[in-house]
């Protein structure tokens, strides 16, 4: 498998670039902040992204999907990261996606379609601390009459507050248990939670909520293995956003070398920012590769996928955040101005890096992987 | 079963035929590996079968087209190759400039006959070059070479001084940069020839460096003949022969970050430092930064093989390998500070048989010339900020 896109992939990149450039490039975001949009994402650029075809990009061709893979979920990914766009795309067009096809034909008939179509939102409630530590689950659901009682708070749930369904994860008897949750369901509170960057998440809390046994997506106590493939794709998928994000920052940052003067040169005349400069396409070219590497080896369904997305998100992250501190350090003053759009840059990036687990997270998965 | 797999099953079958057991598992070195050579010295006998078996199939230059001696295989049946000599954990059949630099210059800018002669000595490991670029006033600034080759009519009389020419002292044949015209501009007055080093008026003087070992040389031409068939490329057109040369031997350095050890890094500090009951690292804080490491080592590794597939759909800016070169050598370079305090107070010793007589130590500090050989960092920083990035007056 290569670590270049085929002609089809460099199509849809086109495609999705040129999409979101035209309908949602970062003023978008702006208009949404700015107007204290009650939704703070937009129902009909998710309808457009269905009609696209991105939102069921991981989706089979049978539910309305396109029936591709990581690689082009990745693509789509890294499109987004560009333009800063808030869209349900890594909640429920990769996360709840690939939950959701693991659960039974029901599930998958009554919610698949409608993500493709860009009609339903889905959230994943997998984290409940301040880190991502889906080890460390700690809400319960109980064996209660014909179904399960849940009880527990879940945190950082993408798009949770406008969510048209719920997949929570729970510890059951032996083992981790998917549900899907009706989000009006009796005993479930919501909070939505904006972020820094503007885009939406929220507090879930879950109090004697009661569910009927077909909630289950998969099998009872066998959640941990569908978890950790969708947690695998949208950490890959997060990493293409960062990288994304990252080198957006820096073509901004380029041209902005290219025509700022001062002392009477072109500031990218000066060499102390010229070697920063190309240290830090080094370090995007490392990431993009590491990116690619991890979103093959799922697509390839390799044994080792884990660790290369671990290898990517820790990456990419890292790389993403030096581009935007470069970005903001080298723009001087007016990078620290709100008009400027490097700022954003580096929000955005800040909260990708928090999601599905942030270097030190990753780089725990190597040691261990490694043995030591 | 796919092409592609009926190759790896029969690759694999061959290699474990032929790849002798004293030829698999850690390779020792640099000065250990195989070299080949008139004068090549094999640790074992086992080592000089490993490398004539791999040179006659061409698989020491695996992508080189067959009527030259190579491989003949195409990217995906290299990749699969290395990822089967990777599984069994064997040794490079074959350490080589040849193979590393001039092949792939003489591929592109040398006559048919220079392809005819040298390049399948150099895929059987017959022929041990060096390269007389870096002069004394030459270094960073190598367009400012002085060594001077005089028009004789049918030959050239070169005289002049190379430095930091590596294994000068074990090599049958030179490819070297000298000025054919010292009137025109400094980039246009060079020509890339080839030489016997045995030829009179060569003669070769070993470096110490700081991990005691000698693996450069300065190198004098006092008078030397060099014929002119033995000029690659256009006559003062060599800076090009030179620049396209450099790039695959930044990549060959920059490939350097790429360690494939027996042992990874974690392990060797837990052999070393102890772990806990679940097996972590009893250095938290060193822990961390190997982990960092390995997920940069890895990363770099998914690099060098993504600019491969770029350079196979003809999508890759030759000043690439500048990033390759650079980001390499400088993840070799932490890789071995970590080994070094990985192995603590033992890895100081410097003499003993138990350290190998200093081995990790003398490792460590051959590294650091990896980010000064074939353009230092800053200068593969300047290429990527002016060709790469296109900012103005780089």
């Amino acid at each position: 498998m290569s670590l270049i896109l085929t002609e089809e992939q460099t199509m849809l990149k086109e495609a999705a670039d040129g999409f979101l450039a035209e309908n949602a490039p970062i003023a978008h975001l702006r208009k949404l902040r700015d107007s204290k949009d009650a939704d703070g994402v937009s129902r009909e650029l998710w309808k457009a992204f269905g009609e696209m075809g991105f939102a069921g990009v991981v989706i089979p061709e049978e539910h309305g999907g396109s029936g591709l893979g990581a690689v082009e979920a990745g693509v789509v990914a890294e499109a987004l990261g560009r333009t800063l766009t808030p869209s349900p795309f890594m909640g429920s067009g990769v996360l709840s996606a690939t939950v959701l096809k693991g659960g039974s034909a029901e599930q998958q008939a009554a919610w698949l379609p409608r993500i493709a179509a860009g009609e339903a939102i889905v959230s994943l409630a997998v984290d409940e601390g301040a880190k991502h530590a889906p080890e460390r689950i700690a809400t319960v659901a109980e064996r209660s009459g014909n179904g399960f009682k849940l009880n527990g708070a879940k945190g950082f749930v993408l798009d949770g507050h406008v969510a048209d369904a719920l997949i929570v994860a729970a510890l059951t008897e032996n083992g981790l248990t998917l549900f899907l949750v009706d989000p009006k369901a009796a005993g479930v509170e919501i909070e939505r939670t904006v972020m820094v960057d503007a885009h939406n998440a929220a507090r879930v809390t879950l109090t004697d909520v009661m569910v009927d046994a077909d909630a289950v997506i998969g099998a009872v106590d066998g959640g941990e293995g569908l978890l950790e493939g969708a947690l695998n794709l949208g950490r890959a998928c997060a990493a293409a956003s960062l990288t994304g994000a990252g080198d957006q920052a820096f073509q901004i940052t380029l041209e902005y070398l290219r025509t700022r003067k001062q002392f009477g040169k072109l500031i990218g005349e000066f060499q102390a920012l010229q070697h920063r400069a190309a240290h830090l396409f080094s370090e995007i070219e490392i990431a993009r590769a590491a990116t690619m590497g991890a979103l093959n080896a799922i697509d390839a369904g390799r044994e080792d996928a884990g660790l290369a997305v671990s290898v990517a998100k820790a990456k990419a992250g890292r790389v993403a955040e030096l581009a935007v501190q470069e970005a903001v350090q080298m723009h001087g003053g007016v990078g620290m101005t709100d008009e400027f759009d490097v700022g954003l840059f580096m929000k955005r990036v800040r909260v990708l890096n928090e999601l599905l687990g942030d270097a030190g997270f990753h780089q725990e998965r190597m040691a261990r992987s490694q043995g030591f | 079963m796919t092409d592609l797999e009926t190759f790896r099953a029969e690759t694999r079958a061959w290699l474990e035929a032929n790849c002798p057991a004293e030829c698999r598992g850690p390779g020792g070195s640099e000065e250990d590996a195989i070299w080949g050579g008139r004068n090549a010295v094999f640790r074992t006998p086992g080592h000089k079968l490993w490398m004539e078996r791999m040179g006659a199939k061409g698989w020491t230059a695996p992508e080189w087209p067959v009527e030259y001696g190579g491989g003949g295989l195409t990217r995906e049946e290299a990749k699969v190759l290395a990822s089967e000599l990777r599984r069994i954990k064997a040794q490079p059949a074959l350490n080589s400039f040849g193979i590393w630099m001039l092949g792939p210059a003489l591929l592109q800018f040398g006559s048919e006959e220079q392809k005819k002669r040298f390049l399948p000595e150099i895929v059987r490991g017959e022929i041990r070059w060096c390269q007389g670029y870096s002069e004394p006033g030459a270094g960073s600034d190598l367009a400012g070479l002085q060594t001077r080759a005089e028009d004789k009519g049918d030959h050239w009389i070169v005289n002049g001084q190379k430095v930091w020419t590596s294994y000068a002292d074990k090599a049958d044949w030179i490819f070297c940069l000298v000025r054919t015209d010292a009137e025109a501009p400094k980039h246009l007055g060079i020509s890339f020839v080839l030489f016997d080093m045995a030829t009179r008026g060569v003669s070769t003087k070993p470096i110490t460096l700081i991990s005691g070992k000698s693996p450069f040389c300065e190198t004098f031409f006092d008078d030397v003949r060099v014929e002119k068939e033995n000029l690659v490329g256009t006559l003062n057109r060599g800076w090009d022969v030179a620049k396209y040369l450099l790039a695959h031997e930044r990549t060959m350095i920059g490939a350097m970050g790429e360690v494939r050890s027996a042992r990874p890094l974690g392990q060797v500090a837990t052999d070393s430092i102890g772990a806990d009951e679940e097996g972590r690292l009893d250095d938290a804080m060193l822990r961390a930064r190997i982990a960092e490491l390995e997920v940069d080592g890895a990363a770099f590794r998914l690099a060098l093989e993504r600019v491969g597939d770029q350079v196979k759909a003809g999508q890759a800016h030759p000043a690439i390998a500048s990033m390759l070169k650079y980001y390499g050598s400088e993840l070799n370079k932490r890789r071995h500070e970590l080994l070094m305090a990985a192995g603590g107070a033992d890895a100081l010793e410097w003499e003993s048989e138990r350290s190998n007589h200093g081995g990790a130590a003398r490792d460590w500090l051959r590294t650091k010339a990896n980010s000064i050989e074939g353009g230092t960092s800053e200068i593969q920083l300047n290429i990527i900020a002016k060709h790469l990035l296109q900012l103005p007056g780089a």
